[in-house]
């Protein structure tokens, strides 16, 4: 070869070609390099809970707004009826909830009754339900798909979002030790 | 033939079908177009590769509504777009922002195309240099006298 250097960029395109098909077919590359192509980060990360003013799923439940999320660490839970896998989630929730963790629940484009009647077949385990009927909050919260599950602390600063079912795994990998974390954070005087 | 005629015709028209339907009225022209211009440039956050203007997801008909309400407030461009990314991030843009992070999306074309412009002018300009010294110097001495003597000889006769 008279001019090795010539090969350089086909080098370098050959490598790329490579990283590149590894990212899109490799779940393992996707963590490594922090992309995952159905994820998008969210835009609310360390931003306040949007304002809101809805009524209550329960019936002639009080008006809430943002003021009620205030106070202690929190998960919000986006949900409805119409969303299979919410429906994989609700148990872990209702256990998480028994564990003493604070959820709230966002009814999300739904049909109150069929929420009422869901909440009161499969045990509710919100501390509040917030009925958001035509998707405002949703919207104003970024929301794309549910089950999208928040993280707020006790002055209602979104920490983290999780979009997805939350099972176990995500629960102990990456929910739980931030949650509990706040916690600590306001136990501390 | 006609057969095919037929079917090249469906698949050309089959773009059209795409476009999710709205009935959404305006008082302006101006209003209109703005609304297609500013939702053809959102991207819906479900379907990944589609703007809201396209797409049929339920995601994207709700900012299209979103758009709509601000296209008749009187809103501009800017503040359309600003509303979506609070909300859902960098993520919906299909024109991204110049920012320190995208530098390299939007320039690196530019810089590539300079460099290899560059990189031809060079490999030109020395394949150039080479023929003219090979033109120069094709014959040595010895033969740049017999050359001479010939030449000589052919004037004498």
């Amino acid at each position: 070869m008279r001019r090795p250097w010539m090969l350089i960029p086909l080098v370098l395109f050959i490598l790329l070609l490579v990283l590149f098909l590894k990212a899109l077919n490799d779940k393992k590359t996707q963590q490594d390099l922090a992309i995952d192509p159905s994820t998008l980060p969210s835009a609310l990360i360390d931003k306040p809970f949007p304002d809101f003013s809805l009524p209550s799923v329960e019936e002639g439940g009080p008006l809430l707004t943002q003021a009620d999320l205030l106070g202690q660490p929190a998960l919000v839970n986006v949900w409805g009826t119409w969303c299979v896998a919410c429906r994989v989630e609700h148990p872990v929730l209702n256990r998480l909830a028994d564990q003493g963790v604070i959820i709230h629940g966002v009814n999300y484009k739904d049909n109150t009754e069929d929420a009422r009647q869901w909440l009161k077949e499969f045990h509710d385990p919100y501390q509040l339900n917030i009925s958001d009927a035509d998707g405002r909050l949703g919207l104003d919260l970024g929301v794309y798909g549910a089950p999208e599950t928040f993280l707020i602390d006790a002055e209602g600063v979104i920490r983290y979002k999780f979009v997805g079912v939350v099972d176990e795994r995500v629960w102990e990998t990456q929910l739980g030790p931030r949650y509990q974390a706040l916690v600590d954070e306001g136990g501390a005087p | 033939m006609i057969r095919w005629l037929g079917f090249l015709l469906a698949l050309s028209l089959a773009p059209l079908t795409l476009a999710a339907i709205d009935t959404y009225e305006f008082e302006t022209e101006a209003q209109r177009e703005q609304f297609y211009k500013v939702s053809s440039e959102l991207r819906c956050p479900k379907c990944q590769n589609q703007n809201i203007a396209d797409s049929d997801a339920p995601i994207a008909m709700d900012l299209r509504r979103e758009v709509y309400r601000m296209v008749t407030e009187g809103k501009g461009d800017e503040q359309i777009v600003d509303f979506m990314v609070s909300r859902y991030g960098d993520f919906v843009r299909y024109k991204p922002a110049l920012t320190p992070a995208t530098l390299v999306l939007w320039f690196a074309p530019a810089v590539l195309l300079l460099g290899g412009f560059l990189f031809l002018v060079v490999l030109l300009r020395r394949r150039q240099r080479a023929l003219r010294d090979s033109e120069t110097q094709h014959l040595n001495q010895d033969e740049q006298r017999r050359l001479q003597s010939l030449l000589e000889r052919e004037e004498d006769s």
